[in-house]
């Protein structure tokens, strides 16, 4: 099995107030068929035996589903590998001798917690402002009372699996959060159970997005690029049409 | 200690309505004079939290990840089990009880049994009236497969995503409570320890995650929502962070924890491949409705590649062996199988600990795009993992630790036996018996949560005197206290340790599967016993940890989870040990069929072990509910 030699790069801030700033850190014989989280776990117990502190980083399902992890590879959000979230990435997609530079995500709406932790409950807080059904729990119609066309559905479903990682904010320029927003307003939107609620909700979530300090969308695309789920940008053009129909309302 | 399991009388398909027409209701105007406090946020959690927020409770909720949206149940993967009947493949109400009290080797209470298979068909109206994106047909109506132990196609899914679209429907039904006012959610929060008054809970002990702050929160009820303790095995399917401490602490404080060693090892999972390993990841048990589980017939082929052994040197074990199920047998039997095959030396992979799961019959048949839609992702998930391609070379799985069916005890409201203690979804032991069938995980939480304690909370409010409380009472000063100087313990022995959490982690881990795991003994549980005894001595003498308790510290946080873990594990022991019969995951080496299949001891055996806490390195007391069938008779499992 090929065994690794890496030069890492890491940002090291200790709260939130602190200075951050790079360390350098020599990693040998790393196994290539570990992730890249367990490289991080490697690297903290040789920072632990040597009583320096680890690096501080979120992870938890480890197969790419919770949206816990994610943090900047050599300038690119989850790394290099489309479709994939920072713990899926494995390190048989880096050679030996290699320099990997770790970041946290940037951007003002995430504050930095602690090394490459930050802060993403923005997100809740634009759920909150009208990502929901507002249906109660309780009894209900027959679940096949309202039928839904495959089609509709599998789009539906397709912008639900967002998984909020922030790495579209991250990625983005403006650190927008335009695609997190209208992957929600257009999973809900399609279907008929979301649509009474189609105009106050994108009218809400956007005017939060905005509160949050967010930037705005100029149709770049890195969001996109780097969505582990691939939620496609049609969603914001959808998010911008209902938004428009919102405002005559 | 009596164990008063409160089952309602009457007849069994009339016991949850006689009950719910009968207890105690909150009058509108003075729910919102309570206080609810609701630990985790999964499907049991964020579902209770949601609803009894809706019937005005005042909530708070805890979450120990950064966002409840990402509590474990969001990776779930497979589906969830309803009665619609719509394929009209003659499913119901009693099938569904029938085919769960049987998967679970009947171990598990009836009257709960049943009711969560009434409530089954209400789940998934609920689910679709939130906007849950269920899988559909052409028609636009909802879509089903099979799953492991029933007949019948009664699971509805999300592609191989049904977990988190389930979870994200509470999560938003949760954040819409927030926005109303009526859910203050509290995230990066772990509970360490109970707070109890006059006998009663009464609040909480957590510690802020994000500054090492210690909070103190007061309420009339407590719900754990919790989640299993699978990461007891250190290498599982359960997430990073999933574990015990919430459940164990409360067990210190006098819950009684059930059933411990009923833990269910899932068959089909990516293997393990190294040292450095974190965690393993589950392959949906939705594809074995298309894979065919095979080992090479002779050993001798074992280490050739699959492509070079011919259709009649294969042997298709599960069907062979059990022609009416096939490859959808139960959880339990598959992994035990799988497990022989490798065992004899047929299995496959570097390490010999595989079986081959084809998906090339499915393909020549279904067409590649077919098989591509169901289970694309997860075939995804198996090239990354292993970089292997799935679509050409078959998988190669292997058993691994996923769910846990034992946990605290709970009485048919749902209440542990300390008062306004209420255990929800997989942190309590109700439902499952011995084994779990597939797609009832995520049927039980919701369960839980949206349709059980919404109405079995209210009748412990109306019926039980709660004066005011509030966090300057002594008992609070009490509990921080403890949980303080056990902190201050770990931090004190962690300066001058010598081996990481991690390491103590990983060595529990490693003893805890291999004898307490797929099969178990005698002999080895007596050895595990003393040898978690002595792991967790030397934990306390020799663990090393970094940093402060005022700051932000996954390894600290870590560290007072595996300290929990190196207690619960000798306790599985001692279940395992006390329980010498087989039933359902729980299988005794000295009690099987000549088949080798598990040999349930009806005799002895047929209650629930539930284990009181008497102080530290004391051996636990074991109290009985016995398990009384009124309308199924036992018999000995069959699949074949």
């Amino acid at each position: 099995m090929p065994k690794l030699k890496l030069n890492l790069e890491i940002w090291r801030q200790k709260n939130p107030e602190a200075q951050g700033s790079f360390e350098p850190y020599q990693l040998s014989d790393i196994d290539d068929d570990i992730s890249f989280l367990e490289m991080l776990d490697l690297l903290n117990e040789q920072l632990i035996k040597s009583g320096k502190a680890p690096v501080e980083f979120d992870s938890d399902c480890r197969e790419g589903i919770c949206g816990s992890c994610g943090v900047i590879i050599n300038g690119q959000a989850h790394g290099p590998l489309q479709a994939t979230t920072t713990c899926q990435l494995y390190m048989r997609h880096f050679g030996d001798g290699d320099t990997i530079i770790i970041e946290p995500w940037r951007s003002k709406a995430f504050p930095v917690i602690r090394d490459l932790v930050v802060d993403r409950s923005a997100f809740d807080r634009i759920i909150a402002a009208g990502g929901y059904v507002s249906t109660k729990t309780g009894p209900h119609p027959d679940a096949n009372s309202h039928l839904i066309p495959k089609p509709v559905a599998d789009q539906a479903m397709d912008n639900a699996t967002c998984i909020g990682c922030g790495a579209c904010v991250a990625a983005c320029p403006n650190a927008s959060a335009s695609l997190f927003t209208a992957a929600k307003i257009s999973h809900l939107g399609l279907l008929p159970q979301g649509n009474p609620e189609r105009s106050k909700r994108v009218f809400r979530m956007v005017q939060k997005m905005d509160l949050e300090g967010f930037g705005n969308c100029t149709n770049i695309g890195e969001c996109r690029a780097a969505c582990p789920k691939e939620i496609s940008i049609d969603t914001i053009a959808q998010m911008r049409r209902d938004y428009v129909q919102a405002l005559k309302e | 200690m009596n164990l008063d399991s409160k089952i309602p009388s009457g007849d069994l398909s009339e016991k949850w309505s006689n009950h719910k027409g009968s207890i105690k209701l909150v009058n509108p105007a003075n729910k919102r004079k309570h206080t609810v406090l609701v630990v985790g946020s999964g499907l049991a959690g964020a579902s209770a939290a949601a609803s009894l927020a809706e019937l005005g409770y005042n909530v708070k909720c805890f979450c120990i990840q950064d966002s409840p949206r990402r509590a474990h149940s969001i990776a779930a993967q497979g589906g969830i089990n309803s009665t619609k009947n719509y394929p009209n493949d003659g499913d119901s109400v009693y099938r569904l009880f029938y085919d769960t009290i049987k998967g679970g080797d009947f171990r598990s209470r009836e009257a709960n049994v049943y009711r969560l298979a009434e409530l089954s068909s209400n789940i998934i109206d609920q689910c679709a009236a939130q906007g849950v994106p269920f899988a559909r047909e052409y028609s636009g109506e909802l879509a089903n497969r099979s799953f492991g132990g029933a007949q019948v196609s009664r699971t509805f899914y999300a592609r191989g995503q049904t977990g988190q679209q389930l979870l994200l429907g509470a999560y938003q039904a949760l954040m819409r409570m927030v926005d109303a006012g009526k859910v203050e959610m509290y995230s990066r929060r772990e509970m360490l320890d109970l707070v109890m008054i006059d006998g009663k809970a009464r609040g909480i002990i957590c510690r802020n995650l994000t500054t090492g702050a210690m909070e103190r929160y007061a309420g009339d009820s407590v719900l754990l929502a919790t989640g299993g303790y699978g990461r007891v095995f250190f290498l599982s399917t359960n997430a990073f962070n999933s574990n015990c401490t919430a459940s164990w602490r409360a067990h210190k404080r006098g819950a009684l924890f059930a059933n411990p060693c009923f833990t269910q090892i899932h068959p089909t999972c990516i293997p393990v491949s190294g040292d450095h390993q974190s965690k393993l990841t589950l392959m949906s048990e939705s594809l074995r409705n298309d894979g065919r589980v095979w080992v090479p017939k002779r050993k001798e082929d074992a280490s050739k590649p699959p492509s070079q052994i011919s259709e009649d040197a294969r042997d298709y074990f599960l069907e062979r062996k059990y022609p009416s199920f096939g490859n959808l047998v139960p959880r339990d039997v598959a992994s035990r199988n799988n497990k022989e095959v490798c065992d004899e030396g047929r299995g496959v992979g570097t390490s010999g600990y595989a079986v081959y799961l084809d998906f090339k019959d499915a393909i020549q048949r279904d067409g590649l795009q077919t098989i591509k839609e169901k289970y694309g992702n997860l075939f995804e998930i198996y090239d990354k993992i292993t970089n292997e391609n799935p679509y050409q070379t078959p998988m190669r799985i292997y058993p691994a630790i996923h769910y846990t069916m034992g946990g605290l005890w709970v009485d048919y409201n749902l209440m542990s036996n300390i008062p306004g203690l209420h255990v929800l979804g997989e942190a309590n032991f109700s439902d499952h018996g011995a084994n779990r069938l597939g797609a009832s995980a995520l049927m039980q939480g919701l369960c839980d949560g949206y349709f059980v304690i919404p109405y079995t909370l209210g009748h412990y409010i109306a019926s039980t005197p709660l004066p005011a409380v509030d966090t300057q009472h002594p008992a609070f000063a009490d509990a921080e206290n403890s949980v303080r100087s056990e902190i201050q313990k770990l931090l004190t022995v962690g300066k001058t340790g010598k081996k990481t959490v991690l390491e103590f982690y990983r060595e529990l881990g490693h003893l805890m599967w291999d004898h307490v795991g797929m099969a178990r003994n005698e002999k080895g549980l007596k050895t595990v016993i003393q040898k978690v005894q002595g792991l967790r001595e030397e934990f306390w003498n020799e663990v090393l940890i970094p940093g402060e308790a005022t700051e932000f510290n996954k390894n600290l946080e870590m560290a007072g989870r595996v300290a929990d873990f190196l207690e619960l594990g000798e306790l599985m022991a001692a279940d395992a040990l006390n329980r010498s019969e087989s039933c359902g995951g729980h299988f005794r080496e000295e009690s099987q069929t000549p088949e080798g299949e598990a040999l349930r001891d009806d005799e002895n055996f047929c209650y629930v072990a539930a284990w009181g806490y008497t102080g530290q390195n004391k051996p636990e007391t074991l109290n009985k509910e016995d398990l009384h069938f009124e309308s199924i008779k036992l018999s000995q499992r069959s699949y074949k």
